[in-house]
């Protein structure tokens, strides 16, 4: 298919980045977002008649904000848009696509997924509830509509996202009853060796945790969730262990969870793309050289979608993948600008590994999960299920205990319980988390409409 | 009922109405079918295994726990689908034999 187009899946950082370097080769690529408007998630633009200003809504990051909406702007008269457009199979045409209930097979000669991330969730009693969010859908629900999830929310996980969404709606004039951070102080201090190749970055984390702190916000480390309370049928509190194993409870009107980002690897997986597991993030994720390139010659990954290194990385690596495409497909690239991102990302690199060291995924809350905790949410398997797959059935992986007690297979195809799950199971059989394996991908990836139709 | 969401900015926009369950309610030019529901009411649907009520959870097309449908039976992902003026929009699944 040498004569088809180069597809790039995502308009975020990465996916942005990558076509533009394509066009500047004098390609004119495919662009398929799933999102109405480009700039993917923490670039996400608001409806076209609201009128806060960049610095509203991005804060320090508005320069670049502004940039990668500008840029792909300029983008436009040179490449295919498909906005509102879901890649969700594959077969031996193309790529299977879906927009409203139009299903399109697209081919490529080569195709950069640049598919993010969501939030990696650790379920705790009570997640269910309505008024308990993801921090990501937090962050949304101010950014791209104006609107907190409640009046006074809890933030609880780990991660860097967790204080920035907090101090968003403090700024936003929706106090934060409390953040709740499972990562311990001394373990934070840790992880800061290696953050400290991005002062800036780590200067604004400061700034905000010294802000919340000033407006009267409890920043709690080290915490150990219990559950989310409800009343009427909508969050009312958290329980809570605090470090030294004392009960607590805060009373607030929603919360936001979130440990860290889980990439989104489904269209890897479909390709058939060689898997290897990533001790640094805990998880499984494609395996890629350092120019983005897979284990296929005509598929190449960039962003969040393959590893976690944030929106900064995420442009680098975008570009970087575009010049792996060009010159695979013979056009000129010079060493130099390889060798300039990977310079970049080599600084990205360390503090990406420093973060996840500062904010450890909580792996151990896993196996002090009640047996009646909800875990995979779209069918409410519970944490017992899980443990009964993993003993009396004897399920040695996550795909045999998705067929045995169908954790997994509910329509979000365990992008919200995945991690969580297999957590579990190892945790339940005394294994690494790595031995457990990860749930196979099957289209489609995302649910279709029940009435769409193929167009040719 | 009071609702789950609350606005703290972008209030000056156009009204729009549309029908949930049969109710008319307002909304503003802009909102996402979800934040059009969830500033007048606290849930979206109810899971189908128990029966208790959601209100989504991830807001960016993951998590598919956001549904809702229109009178005639199409499934729209509340989080990520525009309220739209005359939209006729109900919180229960209609049933299938009848949206095809």
């Amino acid at each position: 298919m040498a004569d088809e187009p180069v597809i790039v899946i995502g308009a975020g950082p990465a996916g942005t980045r990558a076509a533009q370097r394509l066009v500047q080769a004098g390609l004119r690529p495919v662009v398929i977002d799933e999102n109405d408007r480009q700039g993917g998630q923490i670039y996400r633009r608001q409806p076209e008649n609201f009128h806060r200003t960049p610095e509203k809504l991005y804060g320090t990051e508005a320069a670049k904000a502004t940039a990668l909406h500008t840029d792909f702007d300029l983008l436009r008269p040179h490449i295919d848009y498909h906005p509102g457009t879901t890649v969700w199979g594959v077969s031996d045409e193309g790529l299977m696509t879906v927009c409203g209930q139009d299903v399109t097979i697209v081919p490529f000669s080569r195709v950069i997924i640049a598919s993010g991330a969501t939030d990696r969730i650790m379920p705790v009693p009570g997640w269910t509830t309505p008024g308990a969010y993801s921090l990501g859908a937090a962050q949304i629900a101010l950014k791209a509509q104006a609107c907190a999830i409640g009046q006074k929310p809890v933030f609880m996980g780990t991660g860097p996202l967790l204080y920035l969404v907090a101090w968003q709606y403090l700024q936003a004039g929706a106090r934060p009853a409390a953040v709740l951070d499972t990562s311990a102080l001394s373990t934070r201090m840790k992880g800061l060796r290696r953050m400290a190749s991005r002062a800036r970055v780590v200067a604004n984390g400061v700034r905000y945790m010294a802000d919340l702190a000033r407006a009267g916000v409890r920043l709690h480390a080290g915490i150990t969730p219990r559950a989310i309370e409800a009343s009427n049928n909508q969050v009312s509190g958290v329980t809570w262990c605090d470090s030294r194993g004392r009960l607590r409870q805060v009373s607030c009107d929603a919360v936001g969870i979130g440990y860290g980002l889980r990439s989104e690897t489904q269209l890897a997986d479909l390709l058939k793309c060689d898997f290897t597991f990533d001790p640094c993030f805990t998880q499984w994720r494609p395996h890629v050289d350092r120019n983005g390139r897979t284990s296929r010659p005509d598929v190449y990954l960039a962003g969040d979608g393959v590893l976690l290194r944030g929106a900064d990385a995420a442009e680098a690596a975008g570009q970087l993948a575009a010049c792996a495409v060009l010159r695979d497909g013979g056009h000129g690239v010079e060493d130099t600008e390889f060798t300039q991102l990977h310079e970049t990302l080599a600084i990205m690199n360390r503090f990406g590994r420093g973060l996840a060291e500062a904010f450890p995924w909580p792996a151990h809350l896993a196996r002090a999960l009640p047996d009646e905790t909800v875990v995979c949410r779209c069918e409410n398997i519970t944490a017992g299920e899980i443990r009964r797959a993993a003993g009396e059935l004897d399920a040695p992986e996550m795909n045999r205990a998705k067929a045995l007690t169908r954790p997994g297979m509910g329509r979000c195809q365990g992008r919200m319980c995945g991690l969580a799950a297999a957590e579990i199971l190892a945790a339940a059989r005394n294994v690494p988390v790595r031995e457990v394996g990860r749930l196979r991908t099957a289209a489609p990836v995302k649910p279709l409409p029940l009435n769409c139709t193929v167009k040719s | 009922m009071p609702a789950l969401f609350r606005r703290v900015a972008e209030k000056d926009r156009k009204t729009i109405r549309l029908f949930v369950d049969g109710h008319e309610i307002e909304a503003l030019e802009g909102d996402t079918l979800l934040v059009a529901l969830l500033t007048r009411t606290r849930q979206l649907r109810h899971n189908e295994f128990d029966n208790a009520p959601r209100a989504g959870f991830c807001l960016m097309g993951a998590c598919q726990d956001c549904w809702v449908w229109t009178e005639d039976g199409t499934q729209l992902r509340a989080c990520s689908t525009p309220a739209q003026p005359g939209m006729r929009i109900t919180t229960t699944e209609v049933p299938w034999l009848t949206n095809l």
